[in-house]
């Protein structure tokens, strides 16, 4: 399931992640914050109004916000952590 | 041991508390300069060793590795591996971590601990990470990295004299660093690294307990879909008012003391050229800006109560998709609010930014953001021509008016930007990727100390440009002196008078009168200065002592139109009067291409809308 698509509050592995689909920078910077293929990841909350976009990630103890495309590229476990 | 002061920097990733360690570690004696050839503030401090010996210390950019993802961290890096120009190596590190996000933060602890320079950790906000439910076992870490770990909690001055001991304990050791190849072996050995500071995180970490999440409660309130933005927008106006609302007082003491001044500079000095220099000139002139300071600090308060309770990055998150629609992100947000405090600081925060088309945009769009300095002009406008009346539920006509004008900025900008990022900056994907930190309370000591650091720089500078440029003008006004018989005005008569009534025939279109064509030419220095200009020329025209006394505003009141005023506020909101942002843009862009084109779109801008105000307000009988 794409981290997108997560409802709030599952936490869930994260299986793999399309780095091809992002510029090397910005992959740099999700691995800087923390986000990696095996970590946990937990949506917290969701952008303003209509857009509903960016979105809150709980990434290991720090909480990260991203856009709904990058989180679109997340790929995470079917099954509940 | 060498015989020059040893230099030891503070490292670290962002949100690890370093700047709060920094100021607790060297108290108020910093200095603030920038690194040569780059806007990256570098700030200094001294520090003294358990045994008296005095060490530097050098508060580094925050960054999440060595390899650099934005302008901020590749000084960092370059410092770190001791090839930034102009800065030596640091003889020792300090590392500083945050003790409840070790996962991350010792990833880059293990880069920096591979450079082998001599290094202390500081396990930082300990308290913080015990409120959190979390237990530590600092020695253990310390036998697992082998370099000493001293627990610190930097805002109640915890550890600090421990980590000084240990400071100068691996000072004395020889230092072998190295850093040959050391950047290719951190690229290929990322993934090991991460797993590394994992399994480190995990050992260390001897005991968890939930509890309340008072960030994530806070979250769901300030990040709520329509909740937040209302609270967003409702903190910017409350932070406008405030503006005019609480300076009133402090304002009213300055003016007092100003005017004290004045009576004393009348009764002591005989009337002639020493007494004219002295009151029009200088007092007038440098007390016009000096009023300000209140607004001035009050501005830099709230923006600092945003960033350093972390509100700051929420606001990124709230404006993001409406910063989207112009083509820009949420962390253009931050460089531009700043902007509102000053334009240079705002400027060399888009460092932060790592899409440098999006950096290019900010930067060219960071003097719409009304800047402080507008401020004064601001002031004295509305304070002259708009009246002091409520129009209900304790909202002042004249704090709208103001508000007003900072939204013109605001959608300025905005369309700008809009302009922009389909023409000469277009072409990047944007992107928003960021870190929000937990919430703090802000230590009062810390913004005191920046309050006063920022009150300090206003005062130089109005001690030496405004000084320098007031006097400049008032030689121009005085010199050479009209016939008494001839009627004419003396400041127009003079050189300063025949320069502006030149430049008039090219703003009389938009409304200007000759006073202000001449305030223009200085106001390109520092843009108070236009108020200051203003005052020194009427209060040279003035010969009748009484009348001298009354302020700028109703001396203004009796001169211009309604429509001038507005057009002059129309004018001040774009154009882009301040030469040290021109050389910052051009420092930050690397050549004068991007900032002539800002000079020049303002320009026109500005040119514009004064017009378009102008006429459209002659049209509605203002004129």
């Amino acid at each position: 399931m794409q981290l997108d698509q997560l409802p709030l509050r599952q936490k869930r592995r994260v299986t793999s992640i399309n780095w091809a689909a992002m510029p090397t920078s910005e992959g740099h910077r999700l691995r800087s914050l923390g986000l990696d293929e095996g970590v946990f990841v937990e949506p917290l909350h969701k952008g303003i109004l209509f857009w509903r976009d960016p979105i809150a990630v709980r990434v290991g103890r720090m909480t990260i916000a991203l856009r709904r495309k990058v989180a679109a590229t997340i790929m995470c476990a079917e099954e509940p952590a | 041991m060498t015989q020059t002061t040893p230099l030891v920097a503070l490292v670290g990733n962002p949100n690890a508390g370093k700047s709060a360690l920094f100021n607790a570690l060297t108290g108020a004696r910093q200095k603030i300069a920038n690194y040569p050839g780059v806007t990256v503030e570098r700030k200094s401090g001294r520090l003294a060793l358990a045994d008296g010996r005095p060490i530097e210390l050098v508060d580094l950019p925050g960054a999440y590795s060595l390899i650099p993802d934005s302008l901020d961290e590749q000084v960092t890096r370059n410092v770190v591996l001791g090839t930034q120009a102009g800065q030596r190596r640091p003889d020792a590190l300090v590392i500083v971590v945050d003790a409840a996000n070790l996962d991350n933060h010792l990833r880059f602890t293990l880069e920096l601990i591979a450079l082998d320079l001599p290094v202390v950790v500081a396990l930082n906000m300990l308290d913080l990470a015990e409120r959190d439910g979390l237990q530590l076992d600092a020695e253990l870490l310390s036998a697992e990295l082998g370099v000493p770990v001293i627990p610190t909690v930097a805002v109640r001055k915890r550890g600090l004299e421990e980590l000084a001991v240990a400071l100068g304990d691996v000072l004395a050791k020889p230092n072998n660093a190295s850093s040959d190849d050391l950047l290719a072996r951190l690229i290929t050995d990322r993934k090991a690294i991460t797993a590394q500071a994992h399994k480190l995180a995990r050992k260390v970490v001897v005991g968890e307990t939930a509890t309340r999440q008072w960030t994530r409660i806070l979250d769901s309130v300030l990040l709520h879909p329509v909740g937040g933005v209302v609270i967003l927008f409702g903190l910017l106006f409350i932070m406008f008012q405030g503006v005019f609302a609480w300076s009133e007082a402090p304002i009213g003491w300055i003016e007092g003391g100003f005017t004290a001044l004045t009576d004393a500079a009348n009764a002591a000095l005989p009337p002639g050229i020493i007494h004219s220099f002295v009151v029009d000139g200088v007092i007038a002139g440098v007390g016009a800006v000096v009023v300000f300071l209140p607004q001035i600090l009050i501005l830099f308060l709230f923006i600092q109560l945003l960033e350093s309770t972390g509100y700051m990055t929420r606001a990124a998150f709230v404006m993001d998709r409406m910063m989207a629609a112009v083509g820009l992100s949420g962390h253009s947000f931050i460089p531009l609010l700043s902007s509102f405090a000053c334009a240079i600081p705002g400027i060399m925060a888009t460092r932060t930014i790592m899409d440098q088309k999006d950096r290019l945009t900010t930067i060219l769009i960071a003097p719409l953001m009304t800047c402080s300095a507008r401020l004064p002009v601001y002031t004295v406008i509305i304070g002259a021509f708009i009246p002091a009346r409520s129009i209900g539920f304790g909202v002042g006509l004249q704090g709208v008016v103001l508000f007003g004008l900072y939204m013109a900025g605001i959608i300025g900008a905005m369309l700008a930007a809009l302009l922009l990022k389909r023409t000469v900056t277009k072409g990047s994907t944007g992107s928003f990727l960021i870190e929000m930190p937990r919430y703090q309370l802000p230590l009062i000591r810390d913004i005191a100390l920046s309050l006063w650091q920022r009150a300090w720089l206003f005062m130089r500078r109005a001690g030496t440009i405004i000084f320098v440029s007031t006097i400049i003008l008032w030689a121009l006004l005085t010199f050479p002196k009209a016939p008494a018989d001839s009627g004419i005005p003396q400041s127009q008569y003079s050189v300063a008078g025949r320069i502006a009534g030149a430049l008039e025939v090219v703003v009389k279109p938009i409304g200007f009168n000759r006073d202000i064509a001449l305030a223009l030419i200085p106001a390109m220095a520092a843009r108070e200065v236009a108020v200051s200009a203003l005052a020194t020329t009427y209060a040279i025209d003035e010969k009748d002592e009484v009348k001298q006394a009354s302020s700028l505003g109703a001396k203004l009141s009796g001169k211009w139109s309604m429509a001038t005023a507005l057009a002059f506020l129309a004018w001040f909101v774009f154009a882009p009067q301040c030469i040290s942002t021109i050389a910052v843009a051009r420092r930050e862009t690397n050549g004068w291409r991007w900032p002539a084109f800002m000079v020049g779109y303002l320009f026109a801008l500005a040119y514009a809308a004064a017009g378009i105000t102008y006429w459209t307000a002659v049209s509605f009988g203002l004129g």
